[in-house]
């Protein structure tokens, strides 16, 4: 209990000092800005007029009028927020190791809106992403687009509009290849590549018997209603096209296969997640549609990362494939900017090419295009304030709002620092929570012990 | 001293194995994870009109620097060209020293995860002095390429098991033989400093368990005292031997090559690399390096910012690797480890920035430094950080960190800010030799990019 009010209080704390200083109206003027829109070029001094969260001017010598706060963006960038088409943030569990198709879990009931990975990944300028089962399963659990509203509760991070998705994987994690059995333990089925996509046509086949028993029901061909099969139930709306599969992936033979798979049951796949290998299959990938979503040169850490190349990215954009940069990470979710800035020197994609793939490609993936992922009249005001051009090592964010509001504010967090730091020499002075002199344990860190649990998820069974 | 007709014939020579080699690049790719890194072209070379990053003095806006016998042989605004030389133009261009990454185990490391034998990076057992980094390192690694034509020409490859680890080697990202490669082959011998860890092990079911505080004091206490009690060894040891060498009718003392390889490091002759994190692990070190009278460098240095006064007071460099890291206490501000470096600097702790990466992304080192800056450190110091400050730490600055003549020709010439992520590396050299800027990367990019 007392680790817990710990924990409350500086999270509590940190939530406050987050908004401190700012309006929740959502009504802002940004003025004299480089604002780069993902859409239409960079434009120097430009003025951004926000109202009711959403982008309503771009222009210059713009007025708010009363009521609006405005920000003197005068030598400072502005840009879309960055959209993580690949986290396990917020997550309090991420991998249900105990089958290979657990498509009837959903990463949406283990949300913890004060993961702390929130706060930092909107100091990196992240407004949005992808939360994905992890990658133990052929087929994993449902995932959550969410909006980072840091001090809000899990509800409102979910996205109302954002389609339905889940997670798919293939490859070394799904065969469980890097992970021991304990004595006496069944290794579980698939164990190969083979079994892998076999997995997954079963699983479609019965989708598809399911939702021919369910047709038949409701046309009347027979008076017995079917059972309800929450396994069953998402992959039918894979199959009517309204959940999208994010396939996690590593190798371009299973890329394809999965490809195939998808033509042979009649739907695209929304994206390839990860692809280190889907420069190999570019063409095949444009023609089927799917999206890739990959690291931007992350490779050798395993087997099947070995033939990863940071010129992935290009090829796939020369091919017309819908690429974005993901972090799968929670401590690379806060430096994307830098990963989009390779993109140019590895192929020399032009810089709003390379801007879309952490802004408007993954909206694009996620299907939240509509809303956000630019800077454009009538787009939801998902904005960021650098101090210098995004693709700078020596940029950082000043202010990163969602919807008008903001989220992380530099100087607001300096301000609050020695405040604080005097609440964490008080709450540490206290007598439950002092290191014990004798017996019982010390206070645990949460967020770290968080991690770490993490990471023995991970040695189980990989969660990337 | 060579005649310069020689030289001329040794230029051709060597250009002629290099077109070979290099056109065959491809076909020697092996499938163990490694593959024939090429090692460049041997010769003389002028990079005129070029932006000169001395880092040792002020920035020359336009010069000559002159690459001869593996050294730079001149530098400036002035410097001559000598006749035969291979120009290269160096118009908008810059050159800088090549950087330096002192914490990595490049070369040790291949495939980290579910490829063991492409491992050397951890012996076993907690005695390993005699262990040697340099004995270990592939010298075809494919990340050995795949870094250096990022700018990285030398890093500390440092092995990692046990309580004595093993002597870390200074490399030359270049060379068909680690004796190739070796700038400093027995640099520091790597002790993981005893830590105070409350981890009591795994109870199932209900996960990890915690150990008393005081149990955990106790418990680190006893292996530096373990650890005490083998420096003692080797010194006696050390006596024994000495004491023979001066008369050889004492009884001879057996060789003992642990203890052998322990002698340069407790008499301080080299230094030794402790591993520590948190603020009362680097304190314990400080206090540790003030009792022993040894040489020490902290590795990893998290909480360096809480001790810079235990660093001061016991000369302990840093070798910090954390910039990549996420802040260890959930209540830690977002940028901890962002600006620790300009901390260090502003207390005047001696420190250098490392990507802390076992081989693959080593080649992230100047956004490592990069961000440092951003977030306080100076431009100037951020550069240094990767260069001067880690020749300083790994005792070769008088070789290499900076352009000066006479220094080894570590020399990588780009078309922007080297720290910039946007910024293209367009000549390199190691030792002298002009690198090609092909790794494994490019050359399945070569092979794919056109495929329909």
């Amino acid at each position: 209990m007392k680790k817990h009010i710990l924990k409350l209080t500086v999270a509590a704390i940190i939530a406050t000092f987050a908004v401190a200083g700012f309006g929740q109206s959502g009504d802002i003027l940004i003025k004299n800005a480089t604002v780069l829109t993902a859409v239409d070029g960079t434009k120097e001094n430009t003025d951004i007029l926000v109202r009711n969260g959403k982008i309503e001017r771009i222009g210059k010598g713009l007025n708010g009028g009363s009521g609006v706060r405005v920000i003197d963006a005068t030598g400072k960038f502005v840009t879309p927020g960055i959209i993580d088409a690949h986290s396990h943030s917020m997550l309090d569990a991420i991998n249900e190791f105990s089958f290979s198709v657990t498509s009837m879990t959903d990463v949406k009931d283990v949300l913890n809106p004060k993961d702390i990975s929130i706060y930092r990944a909107l100091a990196g300028g992240v407004t949005s992403a992808l939360l994905l089962h992890g990658s133990a399963n052929s087929i994993g659990g449902q995932s959550a687009t969410v909006k980072f509203k840091w001090g809000h509760r899990a509800a409102d991070f979910l996205i109302p509009d954002a389609p339905l998705g889940i997670k798919f994987a293939m490859g070394e994690n799904v065969k469980r290849a890097n992970s021991g059995f304990q004595s006496g333990q069944e290794p579980r089925y698939p164990r190969t590549r083979m079994g892998v996509v076999e997995t997954m046509r079963d699983a479609f086949v019965r989708a598809r018997n399911y939702k021919k028993a369910w047709d038949d029901f409701n046309a009347k061909k027979t008076r017995i209603r079917p059972r309800k099969d929450l396994e069953l139930e998402p992959l039918v709306e894979i199959l009517e096209g309204k959940r999208k599969v994010h396939a996690h992936g590593y190798r371009s033979d299973e890329h394809l296969n999965l490809l195939k798979l998808a033509d042979e049951f009649g739907f695209t796949i929304g994206t390839l997640q990860h692809g280190l290998e889907a420069y190999k299959i570019a063409p095949e990938i444009a023609k089927h549609g799917a999206g890739v979503s990959i690291f931007i040169d992350s490779w050798s850490y395993k087997i099947e990362a070995y033939d990863s190349i940071p010129y992935n990215a290009y090829i796939l954009w020369k091919n017309g494939v819908l690429v974005s940069i993901n972090s799968d990470s929670d401590e690379r979710m806060r430096r994307l900017n830098l990963d989009a800035a390779k993109v140019m020197k590895y192929g020399g994609v032009p810089e709003q090419d390379a801007l879309q793939m952490i802004t408007l490609n993954p909206a694009k993936q996620l299907g939240i295009d509509k809303r956000t992922g630019s800077i454009e009249k009538g787009k939801d005001a998902d904005i960021v304030i650098w101090t210098e051009h995004p693709f700078s090592v020596y940029s950082r964010v000043e202010t990163t709002f969602i919807e008008g509001v903001p989220y992380f504010d530099r100087s607001a967090d300096l301000q609050k620092r020695a405040e604080l730091k005097r609440e964490r020499e008080r709450l540490e002075a206290l007598e439950v929570n002092k290191p014990p002199a004798s017996g019982g344990t010390s206070p645990r860190i949460p967020s770290a012990f968080r991690v770490e649990d993490r990471d023995e998820a991970d040695r189980e069974g990989g969660i990337h | 001293m060579r005649s310069k007709i020689s030289f001329t014939k040794l230029r051709i020579t060597f250009a002629a194995v290099f077109a070979v080699v290099f056109a065959a690049a491809g076909s020697f790719a092996q499938s163990d994870g490694s593959q024939q890194n090429q090692t460049g072209k041997a010769g003389t070379f002028a990079i005129r009109d070029v932006r000169i990053v001395t880092v040792s003095g002020p920035v020359i806006e336009k010069g000559t620097v002159v690459i001869r016998d593996g050294k730079i042989a001149a530098i400036g605004a002035g410097a001559d060209i000598p006749r035969g030389a291979e120009i290269i133009d160096g118009e908008g261009l810059s050159v800088y020293p090549g950087m330096i990454d002192a914490g990595t185990a490049v070369g040790l490391a291949e495939i980290g995860q579910g490829a063991n034998a492409t491992v050397d990076v951890a012996e076993t057992g907690n005695m390993n002095a005699n262990a040697k980094a340099i004995k270990g390192i592939n010298p075809h690694s494919s990340h050995i390429n795949v870094t250096r034509v990022n700018g990285i020409t030398t890093v500390l490859s440092v092995p990692t098991g046990g309580l004595i680890a093993g002597q870390a080697a200074v490399i030359n990202l270049n060379g068909s033989t680690q004796a190739d490669m070796a700038v400093v082959p027995e640099f520091g011998l790597v002790i993981n400093f005893p830590r105070v860890s409350l981890f009591g092990g795994f109870v199932p079911g209900v996960g990890r368990r915690q150990i008393d505080f005081r149990e955990a004091v106790k418990r680190r206490d006893e292996q530096i005292g373990e650890l005490k009690n083998v420096f003692a060894e080797a010194e006696r040891y050390g006596r024994a031997k000495d004491a023979y060498a001066n008369d050889n009718s004492l009884p001879f003392p057996a060789v003992d090559i642990k203890l052998d390889a322990m002698l340069p490091y407790i008499r301080g002759e080299r230094p030794i690399i402790f591993t520590a994190d948190r603020e009362r692990d680097i304190r314990a070190v400080a206090n540790f390096v003030g009792e022993m009278k040894v040489k020490g460098i902290i590795l990893g240095g998290q909480e360096a910012a809480e001790a810079v006064d235990a660093l001061k007071k016991h000369n302990l460099a840093v070798i910090f690797k954390n910039i990549y890291n996420l802040p260890v206490r959930e209540d830690d501000p977002f940028d901890y480890f962002f600006t620790t470096p300009s901390v260090l600097a502003r207390a005047g702790v001696p420190f250098a920035i490392s990507t802390g990466d076992q081989g693959g992304e080593v080649r992230d080192l100047p956004y490592h430094a990069g961000l440092a800056s951003a977030y306080g450190l100076s431009k100037e110091d951020a550069l240094r950080s990767v260069t001067l400050f880690p020749a300083q730490i790994l005792g070769i600055a008088d070789r290499t960190g900076t352009l000066e003549t006479g220094k080894m020709a570590n020399v990588v010439v780009t078309d922007g800010d080297i720290l910039e992520p946007r910024t293209n590396i367009k000549y390199m050299f190691i030792n002298g030799r002009l690198i090609p800027l092909t790794s494994r990367h490019t050359e399945l990019f070569e092979s794919f990019k056109d495929r329909k």
